[in-house]
């Protein structure tokens, strides 16, 4: 056996079978599992290739970072998973890590001599799905096969939330196969999960198991583009193909289309069956919103952005939508991070500069929520947080969380402290609610207001996309859809309840009337977020945009300061619904509801939610949210602009009429329960 | 017969060097990964990873000879001196690794020196016994 140890040489040494990756992958999984290493040290990584050869691994060994990149780069579906050192000379592995999961999104192993829990840690928040210690054994390396197969579950498990209307689609748009394929890749592995769709998994598979397809970033303009697109043909009628050519982006195929017009699709199948998630999600609430904040603070990165935004929203609904997301990834948290980070890298860029004072005030509201997390019962939807776990490597594990949190918050808003009947509201509002978890969650608030179910199944979906969207998308889905949803309205008077919340955040003073405002306008919307949740995964840095549009036509004077939180989050459901606005799936208009409350910009509403909001203020648990939601909620005040306002406030106008009034007294209770959520 | 005495012989040193603390288990696990496709894998690991060491040691002299000592440096370069001796089992030298970096942490460059020496002296009594091994 030669090692190759040439400095600066890559050895293929691939086959160690000769296998053809598609053909026996499938039979002999994880058998011919292709596994790219990265080692500076020729002593180990020839060791580590005899290794994964004698688990019948598909070994390619790499001396350098740079090389290992650009392998990874020629040959986007060539490698299943990565084991990279941390300590080497070209580059740090972290720094690698990143890349990957920002480009490729595929699991890394990070391994090291060094067992420091610092350097765990650094593996853990920078997305690993796994960190071995030196000397590796094989039979630690026998197992990795599983970081490949949940990855991939997690995507699939975007998919399948999605429902039958993936498989309708599939069925319908034979010419999408390809997209089906990359969704399918995760399917291959997950064997009769997908099996029963139709033959095209069957040519995705043969796909996928040897091409992973690359993964397109969504990125908050590719996604508006993608919906403008999409509303210029027509729903019914946008096809791939179409829809690539009008957004014309160089280097996006119709397969990346395809299957983000199928989860965009579904979250907008999402936004009319929105209503029936959120009561599930109310007990949750209590517990997620403490989870919520933990995850919120894990966040941080990202969230803080997107959250400053949605910064009005409650952190309540933030620390919701993070507990819930979270809840369950406890463990996580420090993996939903990573997906912030990087999601900071791809979408924030613009919101920062926006948010830039939001954002600082994220990192602070999100740093407390984490504490909360620990605590929390994650209440969440399995389905929400398995999202939240997967994806948690990579972006789509943002979204993951967002998404969970988004079901969850919608818990968290409920805290509100209303009875079941506001937790739906809540749910729905909870899009509109996010503002009030902490900042850091910014994303999931979003989605925690809408659709708790939805969020779940966003998160799910997205994660495993891995695109930045996830994260926000979720929650900015479910503020949007409400309005459209007469069933929603029933929560309506949830809003109130909501706004109550909101006002905690919204403590801060110019924040209560918006807050009352933008749960008002969540309830309307909490139908769309379902829908929004997977659009929101896209959408997140729509929405980033769309916060900041808020801000501008929003009060968002007061709120900015707060919004803190990650303002992505909340342009992303702003931003769809001012898109779809005509449409439920105003995911954006989650987002708006969201700071339409914080916002007030909703005079009408405002008016009345600020009353309830004044009451709730009065309690002090409130407070202690409205503390740490201000950073937030000033950002979130950014968005509401973004979000189209007017739907957001004609949705929250009718409803608080009817729940102004008796939701006003339940609120103020329910809204303290935020209490939970360490300050 | 020979041949049995031979292999009991080699049984005897290969168990040696573990008893004396030369080996860990480690290596053992090399020894599972050799099999008639390699039938002299482990030889060949350990040759590598003497011929790579060698290198990183000589990096190691001069950065001692430098002053002020670079400890940031010293401790990287034995991090990863340390890696690859935990990759074949060198448990000695291993020790001496760790010992080094210890003293590096502290800023001892007397100390390091120390350990250095008696790093290299560990070291290369390893490559001999094990030399002899593989004849």
């Amino acid at each position: 056996m030669n090692p190759s140890n040439g400095k600066g040489s890559v050895s293929m040494a691939s086959s160690s079978g000769g296998w053809k990756a598609g053909d026996v992958v499938l039979d002999q999984f994880p058998a011919g599992l292709r596994v790219l290493v990265v080692d500076d040290d020729p002593t180990c990584l020839v060791i580590l290739e005899k290794m994964l050869r004698a688990c019948l691994y598909e070994v390619t060994k790499c001396n350098r970072a740079e090389i290992a990149l650009s392998q990874l780069r020629e040959n986007k579906n060539g490698f299943d998973i990565v084991i990279s050192d941390v300590h080497m000379p070209d580059m740090d592995g972290f720094k690698l890590l990143e890349h990957i999961g920002l480009e490729m999104d595929l699991p890394v192993i990070m391994m090291s001599a060094d067992d420091g829990k610092n350097v765990v840690m650094k593996g853990v928040t920078h997305g690993a799905c796994d960190y071995l210690i030196k000397p590796v054994r094989i039979e630690a390396l026998k197992n990795i096969w599983q970081h490949v197969v949940r990855k991939r579950k997690n995507e699939w498990k975007d998919l399948e939330h999605s429902g039958s209307m993936e498989d309708g689609d599939r069925q319908q748009k034979p010419s999408e196969d390809v997209d089906y394929s990359s969704s399918a890749n995760e399917g291959n592995w997950k064997g009769s999960k997908k099996r029963k769709d139709e033959d095209e998994e069957t040519e995705e598979r043969d796909d996928s198991s040897t091409l992973k397809k690359p993964r397109v970033v969504w990125s908050v303009e590719l996604h508006q583009q993608f919906v403008a697109a999409v509303n210029q043909l027509g729903i019914d009628k946008a096809v791939p193909k179409k829809i690539l050519e009008l957004m014309n982006v160089p280097g996006l195929t119709r397969e990346n289309v395809a299957s983000h017009l199928q989860k965009y699709r579904l979250y907008l199948r999402r936004l009319s069956g929105v209503s029936q998630h959120h009561s599930s999600l109310n007990n949750s609430f209590v517990s997620n919103q403490e989870a919520a904040f933990g995850a919120m603070s894990s966040l941080n990165g990202l969230d803080l952005q997107t959250f400053a935004v949605t910064g009005q929203l409650p952190a309540q609904s933030l620390a919701t939508l993070q507990a819930a997301g979270l809840g369950r990834s406890t463990t996580k948290t420090g993996i939903p991070m990573p997906l912030v980070d990087q999601r900071n890298l791809f979408s924030f860029e613009n919101p920062k500069s926006r948010y830039g004072e939001g954002q600082q005030q994220q990192h602070l509201s999100s740093s407390k929520p984490v504490n909360l997390l620990h605590g929390i019962p994650t209440t969440m939807e399995p389905k929400q947080l398995a999202a939240l776990h997967h994806s948690t490597p990579s972006l789509g594990g943002m979204s993951i969380q967002v998404n969970t949190r988004g079901g969850q918050s919608n818990s968290l808003l409920m805290q509100m402290p209303q009875p079941q009947s506001r937790e739906q509201i809540l749910n729905e509002s909870t899009g509109s609610h996010v503002p009030r978890l902490p900042s850091p969650i910014g994303q999931p608030i979003m989605s925690n207001g809408i659709a708790g179910g939805v969020i779940g199944r966003n998160g799910i979906g997205d994660s495993g996309r891995g695109t930045l969207y996830s994260h926000v998308p979720p929650t900015s889905s479910m503020v949007s859809f409400p309005l459209n949803h007469p069933t929603e309205l029933a929560s309506n008077s949830f809003p109130l309840g909501s706004t109550p919340r909101i006002s905690n955040v919204t403590s801060k003073g110019p924040f209560q009337e918006e807050v009352n405002a933008e749960i008002k306008g969540s309830a309307g919307f909490m139908p769309s977020y379902d829908i929004f949740n997977e659009l929101h995964q896209h959408k997140s840095q729509d929405w980033e945009l769309q916060d900041l549009q808020f801000n501008a036509s929003q009060n968002a004077n007061p709120v900015e300061g707060n919004l803190d939180v990650s303002p992505s989050v909340l342009v992303h459901p702003g931003y769809s619904s001012s898109q779809r606005i005509g449409q439920n799936r105003t995911a954006s208009a989650i987002g708006r509801t969201i700071y339409s409350g914080i916002e007030g910009t909703e005079q009408g509403n405002t008016q009345i939610i600020g009353q309830n909001l004044n009451n709730l203020l009065a309690d002090n648990p409130v407070r202690v949210k409205a503390e740490r939601i201000p950073d937030s909620c000033n950002q979130t005040t950014l968005f509401p602009g973004h979000f189209g306002q007017e739907d957001l406030m004609s949705a929250l106008l009718k409803q608080q009429p009817g729940g102004i009034g008796s939701t006003e007294t339940e609120f103020d209770f329910d809204g303290y329960s935020m209490d939970n959520i360490p300050v | 017969m020979e041949r049995n005495q031979m292999r009991r012989q080699v049984a005897l040193t290969r168990q040696s060097l573990f008893d004396q603390g030369f080996l860990d288990e480690q290596f053992i696990q090399l020894e599972e990964l050799q099999d008639d496709a390699n039938p002299n894998f482990v030889e060949e690991v350990v040759t590598l990873y003497y011929r790579d060491s060698s290198r990183i040691i000589v990096n190691i002299d001069q950065a001692l000879e430098r002053n002020p000592l670079d400890f940031n440096k010293l401790d990287n370069y034995m991090h990863q001196f340390k890696g690859s001796s935990t990759s074949i089992g060198a448990k000695k030298v291993k020790a001496e690794c760790t010992q080094f970096r210890e003293y590096c942490r502290a800023g001892n460059g007397e100390g390091c020196m120390r350990t250095l020496q008696q790093l290299k002296k560990e070291y290369a009594v390893l490559k001999r016994r094990l030399e002899t091994y593989f004849q």
